[in-house]
């Protein structure tokens, strides 16, 4: 075992880890954050998304050991006072169906505004690739994430 | 589903550190950079080194510069730095879009040039950029360094000339000293997130001259020299193209399996042939589609 620690959420954690633990997992299991969906766990879906240093990973195929010294963000994180205006653009377009992709597609939405405050519908398209959704048909998420940006100059 | 396999992990921060541990280990360690690919296999039970040496604590690794025109890609550099860099796509554009048609941003985010090289899979999508642009790919070991060039790289599907004790450290592009245009023609299924049934790099460089280079349709990634001994030299026509994609069957040896039967890669190699050569030459002068837009 080894202990590793780094920034979760912006807070400072620790976890006694193996080497050939995975991400997903130390997140899950032992630190809770249940935001983090598994399915394929081959990198081909999107559902266990976070953002690690800012940027959008899988964390079913990143070793628990390799997070040492870094920052991670998870949906739980994302909406520690209120949800943000992507999340609630997500319930107003009725974006979820049974909602199991739905953590990793605000993960990588959250990513895309971040990187590009005012994308278009082909490069939100291009930003959610490789995180699939068996139910809704993708044309209420991507309305979601065209709102949301349209939601945040509102607001200002 | 977990990891079963166990290994040692190190996160060296010397490359003198890495050589040591490859050396101690005789070919049971395993380079981790991105982990897009290694960590899928060691999953799957197709690798079980006994230890994994996370490179990602090497600074000069992370290096993405062009001097004296040349682009060094650092071990560490992954796609999504290649596609951000603006030196990238207005240099080596070709480069920069096949470089975007790799999977998805997720996995960009991770997954490094030089990794994507070493696992050396067919279909790999930078393994025309690197024979059209005749890439140096500078490896280290024991001995010192080496250099190979991309043209002598991929030798069967996984296999390169990488030796078990050595590792990448960087791969050079040398700026074509005539001006050019390109362009990366992928064809998959859908957008995003699926591997090549076709790819093809085009190099059109001022004074008709051609660099063609496939993927996905044969055992490695490979110049298409008959089509190019054909292209040289001469001005581009209808009919010179007609006949150059009859010589796409003598070019490529794609197999059926469950991505496209060898028909169907076949017809549609011809179509990207027409399209792309079309393209890289309107965009040598800065005219016909964007880069990075679909041409199929
Ligand atoms: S569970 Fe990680 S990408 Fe599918
Ligand atoms: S809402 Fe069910 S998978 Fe997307």
């Amino acid at each position: 075992m080894k202990k590793i620690s780094f920034i979760l959420n912006g807070e400072k954690r620790n976890a006694y880890v193996e080497p050939n633990d995975l991400l997903v997992d130390v997140l899950r299991e032992k630190l809770g954050m249940h935001s983090i969906k598994y399915a394929c766990g081959r990198g081909d879906c999107g559902a266990c998304t976070i953002l690690l240093n800012g940027k959008g990973v899988r964390s079913c195929i990143i070793l628990a050991i390799e997070a040492d010294g870094q920052e991670i963000l998870t949906v739980e994180g994302l909406s520690k006072d209120k949800l943000t205006s992507l999340q609630e653009s997500f319930i107003d377009h009725g974006s979820f169906q049974c909602g199991f992709c739905a953590s990793g597609m605000i993960m990588s939405a959250t990513e895309l505004l971040d990187k590009n405050p005012n994308p278009t519908e082909e490069e939100v398209k291009e930003g959610l690739s490789g995180n699939l959704c068996r139910c809704t048909g993708y044309t209420p998420i991507i309305d979601a994430v065209l709102d949301a940006k349209k939601r945040d100059v509102d607001k200002k | 589903m977990a990891i079963v396999h166990e290994f040692e992990y190190f996160k060296p921060e010397r490359i003198e550190d890495v050589i040591k541990l490859l050396s101690e280990y005789k070919g049971k360690a395993r380079l981790l950079a991105g982990g897009t690919d290694l960590v899928v296999r060691i999953k799957d039970e197709l690798e079980s080194p006994a230890a994994v040496i996370d490179i990602k604590g090497i600074e000069e690794l992370k290096k993405l510069e062009f001097r004296e025109g040349k682009l060094h890609i650092g071990a560490l550099v992954t796609f999504t730095d290649l596609i951000d860099s603006d030196i990238v796509k207005k240099q080596f554009p070709l480069f920069w879009e096949s470089s975007k048609t790799i999977a998805s941003p997720g996995i960009r985010n991770r997954a490094t040039l030089a990794g994507n090289i070493c696992s050396g899979v067919p279909s790999l999508d930078s393994g025309p950029a690197l024979l059209v642009y005749e890439a140096d790919i500078i490896v280290r070991g024991a001995e010192g360094e080496r250099v190979i060039p991309a043209l002598n790289w991929f030798l069967g599907p996984r296999r390169t000339a990488l030796k078990e004790e050595e590792f990448v450290r960087e791969i050079v592009f040398s700026l074509p000293a005539k001006n050019h245009g390109g362009s990366y023609i992928k064809l998959g299924r859908y957008k995003g997130e699926d591997l090549a049934q076709v790819g093809l790099g085009i190099l059109a460089l001022e004074g008709n001259e051609y660099r063609l280079a496939f993927c996905a349709v044969g055992p490695v990634p490979s110049r298409a020299k008959k089509i190019e001994a054909l292209l040289n030299g001469k001005p581009l026509t209808d009919s010179l193209l007609e006949t150059a994609k009859r010589l796409v069957s003598e070019e490529i040896s794609p197999i059926t399996d469950v991505r496209a039967t060898k028909e169907y890669r076949v017809h549609v190699a011809k179509i990207m042939l027409e399209r792309g050569i079309r393209a890289a030459v309107e965009r040598i002068d800065g005219n016909g589609p964007a880069y990075g837009e679909r041409l199929i």
